[in-house]
């Protein structure tokens, strides 16, 4: 246990490191020279070569990547060349909007597809499953802003039930900000329910196998006890890594959604950032994504082993 | 794609998909969007080219227009199957890239014991970066260009290959036939190819067809995000980026393109999923 923890963490340490090297060699594969890319045709010689050092460009690369790593480390991704403001600072004042509409659409996405997939595991092979995984097919397969882009048209401009887009006036309270978030996650949801229901499904599919199940039948257990307690008890073990596995995908789908919305969260910013060539800022939102996803898959990975006395590394 | 792993397994590949015919509807179904999409506009069924302000945002079935009009008179049809080569090409053009990359990453680290935890934690590193936000970074230090994001997108998924065929390098590599070929002297290389490669065709395949898949819903995204091809350039997402101006007046400019994209990835993916049992029926009960 301890030996396995250990691995685990210092593989996480050596994939975050891999990742911040990735996101530095990915700024430095930019044709041209950085300074001069990011202020933009009409700069004179004189800015570019003062934005160049203000950005270490003239030091020799091996000392511009220790810089960039230590920085990082210490928690200072650089400064935005739009907002003047550290990277940090800009991607914390659009936090909040994206941590609650990945989190309401995680619930969203558990609400639809646990049920399903227990119901469609314990009538495996009938209709209703066929057409259950169907749908969780196609609700993969439908690009999010079209679900978006029908809810947005149908559901808030035509019927008036939700706000059509933004995130309130600025000094909305918490639960009107709230508000704004109910159909983008409902849509983000539905997307990344699919993935959910399959997983759900399977591991529903392994449990109904197990002996135990088999002798709480035979005990003469009722059905509905043997597949709720038992069943689903355990069944719920593996779901939460799954949880994990779907973060990366609700960062690119709360991407697109946000821009549907027009919500002001961190997708939405680094498609700015990208029609702006504001690099810092593209290299921050990746870096502290990708950090996200690494501490949260190692999160999901510990829970699993702490609730599965079964599992022993 | 079908046509390579019908050559590796004709007769029983076929018996099996045609077991399920779900998938041979489905694998019919995007060869007819695939057809139609070459075939339609070269037989000039459809007027591309012709604009008239007074048929603009014409809604579908009017005035000949098919599926409608777009803002600038063009039949929506003929936008829909000339924008479809695009996409396509971009998916196809991802999953051949992205397996070509994957196939030889996956070698390396699945044959040579002291490449395999480096390659391994960047394969890892790489997947930690959600394949949009990657996608799109990529693109803005490319630049936007169809080629550009054929290379961005076969960045993201390559991966997703390599970590494939890494894993089944490394199952293939220990089976007594792989030792026989040592033991006659058989150069590393040939065995790579001949031994290894050609025995975990299936998995690469099935997993191609995915990222074709993915792929396309990448595109899609990153078009209508206004950051992927050149926005004069048709694909569907980009004509679904355009189509939000006229979201309350002509909703059809955005839910036809956003259609025959949903209909093309979940063809392929069940298609997928089809080739994945017809070619492994050990999964097949799994799942």
């Amino acid at each position: 246990m301890r030996s396995y923890l250990v691995r685990r963490l210092v593989g996480m340490v050596v994939v975050i490191f891999l990742v911040l090297t990735i996101a530095f060699v990915l700024v430095r594969l930019a044709p041209g020279d950085p300074a001069s890319l990011m202020l933009g045709p009409d700069a004179t010689p004189e800015e570019v070569d003062a934005l160049r050092i203000r950005l270490g460009l003239d030091q020799p690369i091996i000392v511009q990547y220790l810089t960039f790593v230590t920085n990082a480390l210490r928690g200072d991704l650089g400064t935005s060349l739009f907002f003047n403001q550290s990277v940090t600072s800009v991607l914390a004042t659009r936090a909040e909007p994206s941590i609650f509409l990945a989190l309401f659409s995680l619930l969203v996405a558990l609400v639809i597809a646990t049920p399903i997939g227990i119901w469609a595991a314990y009538r495996r092979g009938s209709v209703g499953d066929q057409m259950s995984v169907t749908s969780a097919m196609l609700a993969a397969s439908v690009p999010s802003f079209l679900t978006g882009l029908i809810f947005q048209r149908y559901l808030a401009t035509d019927l008036g039930w939700f706000p059509v887009s933004g995130y309130g006036s600025p000094d909305a309270d918490f639960a009107e900000r709230m508000r704004h978030l109910i159909l983008p996650a409902i849509t983000l949801g539905i997307t990344n329910s699919a993935l959910i229901l399959r997983f759900t499904r399977a591991s529903m599919l392994d449990i109904l196998g197990e002996d135990y199940i088999r002798t709480a039948r035979s005990k003469g257990m009722r059905e509905r006890r043997v597949v709720l307690r038992h069943a689903l008890k355990n069944a719920g073990i593996p779901i939460i890594t799954v949880v994990g596995l779907t973060f990366a995908l609700l960062v690119s789908g709360a991407v697109v959604t946000e821009r549907v919305f027009n919500l002001p969260g961190m997708g939405n910013l680094v498609v700015n950032a990208v029609l702006r060539r504001d690099y810092p800022v593209i290299q921050g939102t990746l870096i502290v994504v990708a950090a996200l996803y690494v501490l949260v898959n190692l999160a999901t990975d510990l829970l699993y082993l702490i609730l599965d006395k079964r599992v022993k590394y | 794609m079908a046509g390579s792993a019908a050559s590796a397994s004709a007769p029983g590949f076929f018996r099996l998909l045609s077991a399920r015919p779900s998938v041979l509807v489905a694998f019919a179904l995007f060869v007819a969007i695939v057809a139609a999409c070459v075939l339609l506009p070269l037989l000039g069924v459809t007027d591309i080219g012709g604009m008239s302000v007074r048929n603009r945002l014409t809604p579908p079935g009017e005035g000949g227009y098919l599926l409608g009009a777009d803002a600038f008179g063009r039949d929506l049809l003929g936008r829909l199957m000339v924008a479809g080569q695009v996409s396509l090409g971009i998916g196809l053009g991802v999953a051949l890239l992205s397996s070509a990359a994957g196939i030889w990453i996956g070698l390396l680290a699945g044959f040579f014991k002291r490449l395999d935890t480096p390659l391994s934690r960047l394969i890892d590193a790489m997947m930690a970066f959600p394949d949009i936000l990657l996608a799109l970074s990529l693109v803005a230090i490319f630049g936007g260009s169809m080629g550009n994001v054929i290379l961005a997108l076969s960045i993201v998924y390559t991966p997703r290959i390599a970590r494939i065929v890494r894993a089944s390098t490394l199952v293939i590599r220990e089976l007594p036939y792989v030792e026989a070929a040592q033991a006659l002297g058989t150069r590393t290389p040939t065995i790579m190819i001949t031994h290894v490669l050609r025995n975990i065709m299936s998995p690469i395949l099935v997993q191609a067809t995915f990222i074709f898949a993915y792929a396309m819903l990448a595109e899609a995204g990153l078009s209508f995000l206004g950051v992927g091809v050149d926005p004069t350039t048709p694909t569907w997402g980009t004509m679904v980026n355009e189509g939000r101006q006229f979201i309350d007046n002509a909703f059809f400019l955005i839910l036809f393109p956003g259609l025959i994209i949903a209909a093309s990835v979940l063809t392929l993916q069940i298609a997928g999923d089809g080739l994945r049992d017809a070619l492994d029926p050990r999964l097949a009960k799994e799942t």
